[in-house]
């Protein structure tokens, strides 16, 4: 099982995008099955850490908790450039934190998190001594970033993930 | 009447789109910086990938669609290779 | 635009409302991108278009075309879902590349970011594989 399809999930799924991209038929559906195992086994020759889930209860959470997130945060930041860049009523700054996720593929979530809420950016991740760069555009002070980080992304993540 | 609420808010969602696009290459000019020009760039894609799913909406015609899915690809591949560029001065190393 | 009058109205109006929204989204955060002053806020902007701006248009444009053919059109969700996928690498290479550039004292930097390592760190000799080129 294993060896025929080594990414299950991976598979599922790029059969389910061949079959929206096309109509439903039995040749596309063959076809599709053709792709995705081929993919599957690409994938396998680059050797990426395999993701292991440890609590899927976890994850509707996690959605739920990041699509209010960035709704909030666009509403936020269209306030923001509204206002313009000289209102005094906030400021923009590098926000620098520490994180206690080491897991790679709860690492990339995070990132995919935060890059996507308008607001925060991503800058740099240092894996030696796991020291995270942010920039943020409505800064309000950095003990705040760090609790809001940990306690409602990483808690969760290291639930699902580690 | 509810169809015509919402031709014209196709109407002004493609005038929109095109202003964004417009603001967008305004910033890609000025940018002081390369790569100010190339998150303009990015933002350009992006802005004419949805245009081409709202001129979609308003002929009614399915196939714009994979106008915008090859636009957003071609974007991708386009600032992942420019930033590359950026931080390493080569793409392929 | 024909088609158009084959929606029921309050579909017709549902659609209008996200078609717009989305729009508005997606021009803020251009005016964002002209308006704010450094380049590391200028990568807050389009961001907007990013997440809902897209997210409100794909909606609306399922729901149009699933609602003018009469079964269910999904395809648009891969362009959400490429989306979601894709920009965060594109927005982190272009901020770690900028970060780079700006620590490097022969380009010059319009903005003061953060060293490489923090103060507490700065003692320590650099690891092996950061003092190596590359």
């Amino acid at each position: 099982m294993t060896r025929m399809i080594p990414h299950p999930l991976l598979s599922a799924l790029l059969v389910l995008m061949w079959l929206l991209l096309t109509r439903f038929s039995m040749g596309n559906l063959v076809l599709g099955s053709i792709i995705a195992l081929a993919a599957g086994w690409s994938v396998e020759h680059l050797h990426p850490s395999r993701p292991r889930i440890r609590r899927w209860r976890a994850i509707p959470q996690l959605m739920a908790i990041v699509i209010w997130d960035i709704l909030k945060s666009n509403i936020s930041v269209a306030r923001v450039l509204l206002l313009g860049p000289d209102h005094p009523a906030y400021h923009s700054g590098f926000v620098e934190l520490d994180l206690q996720l080491r897991e790679q593929n709860g690492l990339a979530v995070l990132a995919i998190i935060l890059t996507a809420t308008p607001g925060t950016a991503w800058l740099e991740y240092d894996a030696e001594q796991s020291h995270l760069t942010l920039h943020v555009l409505d800064l309000r002070s950095e003990a705040d970033w760090q609790a809001l980080i940990r306690d409602r992304y990483e808690a969760l993540l290291m639930e699902i993930f580690e | 009447m509810s169809a015509l609420i919402l031709e014209y808010a196709l109407s002004y969602a493609q005038i929109a789109m095109v202003a964004a696009l417009c603001l967008a290459c305004l910033r890609m000019i000025r940018g002081p910086r390369a790569q100010d020009r190339v998150l303009a760039l990015d933002t350009m894609y992006i802005n004419a990938m949805l245009l081409f799913l709202l001129i979609g909406m308003g002929n009614g015609n399915v196939f714009f669609f994979e106008g915008a899915l090859v636009i957003a690809v071609l974007g991708f591949v386009t600032t992942v290779c420019a930033a590359k560029f950026l931080m390493r001065g080569e793409v392929i190393e | 635009m024909t088609h158009l009058h084959q929606l029921p109205p309050v579909a017709a109006v549902l659609i209008a409302i996200f078609v717009v929204l989305g729009s508005s989204l997606a021009l803020l955060g251009s005016l964002g991108l002209v308006r704010l002053k450094s380049f590391y806020q200028r990568l807050h902007a389009p961001t907007l278009a990013y997440s809902y701006g897209t997210l409100l248009i794909i909606l609306g444009s399922m729901a149009m075309f699933s609602l003018i053919e009469e079964r269910p059109v999904v395809h648009e969700i891969i362009i959400g879902v490429f989306m979601m996928i894709t920009t965060p690498i594109t927005l982190l290479m272009l901020g770690r590349a900028s970060l780079r550039r700006d620590r490097d004292a022969k380009l010059g930097h319009d903005e003061r970011v953060p060293p490489r390592t923090r103060a507490t760190d700065a003692a320590k000799p650099p690891a092996p594989d950061q003092a190596a080129p590359r």
